[in-house]
């Protein structure tokens, strides 16, 4: 192994450089630079993330457990971007007096699993994969319990580290009993070894049910809801968007690189687990009143949306999902941006207080409008395409009762999309939120939202990039 | 000698291991018996590993390898998880799950 080769974990070893920098800067910067030493790490990151989008060669290392190819770095760049985001929403948070000590370690936790979560999707061997996934969720659980005054945010962290732990218990299971019909632990060779036999449908099953947890689909979405309400704000759109879209990034690449064999079973699987979970994510959806929660159960009906893309498996399908992924990633974090921006402002979570807001706040509130269209689908903003592409790559494969139902739920996610809009623009107030001047960071962030939001979806670009991309990454399997 | 047991008697303790440490943690209100539990089902796995890379594959050493990354993990996420029941323990004065209903539905 040469020098060069070791660069082509070019991403996870600048993220590791930065992450021990900051670790220094933050004993170097007194008590009274706390914003210098914000934006010193962002400026740190921002670097990180634009050093991703140079052209990188695509290989494997150690032996085949670290793999890289465009696909992959295309989603590293995405998890950068959407981290630079949500650190630069949190300014607003993070200037409150009780946090400002606290801010680089916020800022390490962050970094650590955004390693993690390059590692496990870059992994071609189980091992590589279960060392990245429990550097993603471990700091994860410290994160959503880092308001440690807040009895709210202990629950959170709770149910995150318990369900972590148990979930990697399943799916370790699962990977032992892969090991026993197998005798290997490389995705690829794994692959061709398994034959169908009941043991391998078992070991299917609960790896999927491991994964299931993370990415939250129902029946395994009962810890999503309250750990997103409980958290930080910025925690929860970190968790609704990084955190998610990896955990379904590599579930794409298990299911067809190690169990490509077992196709028609897991196809099955999916079907059903499609339905169940954009129906009950969008009824609960419906009922919530508080912001996070009901950003929580829509994010569990998009993670519905996003299986639709990994039933069909082929090269479209994959590059649907990363597709989605990116335009969820913008129109999520515009909607958590307004969110934690009127949170850090004056406290307020839940959607009633949310009425007059167009009357004193137009531009955020007009955000808000954008991102909550995209999340619907509704046709000039981006979320149109995502969801286009996604109903046409199932309905590729043949499955027409479920790309209509899965309209009809688009249907009904409308209605509650729309009832947030209807709450800002339309219902008065005797005592709307006061006119507020976000700060720098986060003004910065929303327009990034927006314009990627209006860019992505009327460039074509982007989409046959990724369908090129993905067709290497099939070509090499 | 390991060898007059079959493996399947092993595969048998550990898928047991394995259930009960689930019906631990379904059924336990105190959460270091849940987190105990947990450990069950990660013990499950490590015997799962060691035998079946004893007896099937024994030329090569990822069973074993892989078994000691589990330990070493899974005390770190024990650490973690201590760490933060103290924490809720400091504000709720309580380690009951039954007393953790903030958020419902």
């Amino acid at each position: 192994m040469s020098f060069s080769d070791i660069l082509l974990m070019r991403n996870e070893l600048l993220l590791v450089a930065a992450t021990v920098v900051i670790l220094i800067a933050d004993l170097v910067f007194a008590a009274d630079q706390r914003k210098q030493f914000y934006y010193f790490s962002v400026f740190l990151i921002f670097i990180v993330a634009i050093t991703g989008l140079f052209p990188s060669e695509s290989g494997s290392i150690f032996g085949g457990m670290y793999e890289t190819g465009g696909l992959q770095i295309m989603m590293k760049n995405i998890l950068n971007f959407s981290t630079l985001i949500v650190l630069l929403q949190s300014w607003g948070w993070f200037s409150q007096v009780k946090q400002q000590k606290r801010i680089g370690e916020f800022m390490i936790l962050l970094l650590s699993t955004l390693i993690g979560m390059g590692y496990m999707i870059s992994s071609g061997h189980f091992l590589m994969f279960y060392l990245g996934l429990e550097l993603a969720t471990i700091p994860l659980a410290a994160l959503a319990a880092y308001d440690y005054y807040k009895s709210k945010s202990a629950e959170a962290g709770i149910k995150l580290i318990l369900l972590a732990a148990f979930s990697s218990g399943i799916l370790l299971f699962g990977i032992s009993l892969i090991y026993g019909i197998t005798g290997t632990l490389y995705f690829g060779e794994a692959g061709q070894l398994i034959n169908g036999s009941t043991l391998s449908v078992l070991g299917l099953v609960l790896i999927f049910t491991g994964l299931s947890f993370k990415v939250s689909l129902v029946p395994f979405h009962l810890w999503t809801a309250d750990v997103y309400e409980g958290s930080p704000i910025n925690v929860t759109s970190y968790l609704s968007v990084v955190s998610k879209g990896s955990a379904v990034f590599i579930m794409l690449i298990v299911l067809n690189t190690v169990f490509a064999s077992l196709n028609d079973i897991w196809d099955t699987l999916i079907y059903t687990i499609i339905i169940i979970t954009i129906t009950i994510g969008n009824l609960f959806a419906i009922r919530q009143r508080n912001i996070k929660r009901f950003l929580a159960f829509s994010s569990i009906a998009q993670a519905g949306f996003i299986m639709l893309g990994v039933i069909d498996n082929s090269a479209f399908g994959v590059a649907t999902v990363v597709y989605f992924i990116l335009v969820y990633m913008f129109s999520n974090l515009a909607a958590f941006g307004v969110a934690s921006a009127i949170s850090a402002e004056t406290g307020k979570e839940s959607i009633d207080d949310y009425k007059g807001f167009y009357g004193t706040n137009p531009r955020l509130s007009l955000v808000m409008m954008l991102a909550m269209f995209s999340l619907a689908g509704i046709p000039p903003v981006a979320g149109f395409f995502g969801k286009f592409f996604l109903f046409t790559a199932a309905a590729e494969k043949g499955y027409y009762i479920l790309v209509l139902i899965a309209v009809l739920n688009t249907i009904i996610s409308l209605y509650y999309y729309l009832l947030v809009i209807k709450v800002m623009f339309i219902e008065k107030s005797d005592s709307p939120i006061q006119f507020f001047s976000s700060n720098l960071p986060m003004k910065i962030s929303l327009v990034i939202c927006v314009l990627g939001l209006v860019i992505t979806g009327f460039t074509s670009g982007v989409f046959d990039y990724m369908v090129a991309v993905s067709d290497q990454l099939f070509s090499s399997i | 000698m390991i060898e007059d047991i079959p493996l399947s008697h092993i595969l048998i303790v550990s898928t047991l291991i394995f259930f009960i440490g689930v019906y631990g943690f379904m059924t336990r209100k105190n959460m270091i018996s849940m987190l105990i539990s947990v450990e069950l089902v990660l013990n499950a796995v490590n015997i799962n590993f060691v035998a079946i890379n004893r007896y099937l594959y024994p030329e090569r050493l990822e069973g074993h390898f892989f078994t000691l990354f589990v330990i070493g993990i899974a005390a770190a996420e024990a650490a973690v998880a201590i760490a933060i029941f103290i924490n809720l323990y400091r504000n709720i004065r309580s380690i009951d799950v039954d007393e953790v209903t903030e958020m419902k539905y």
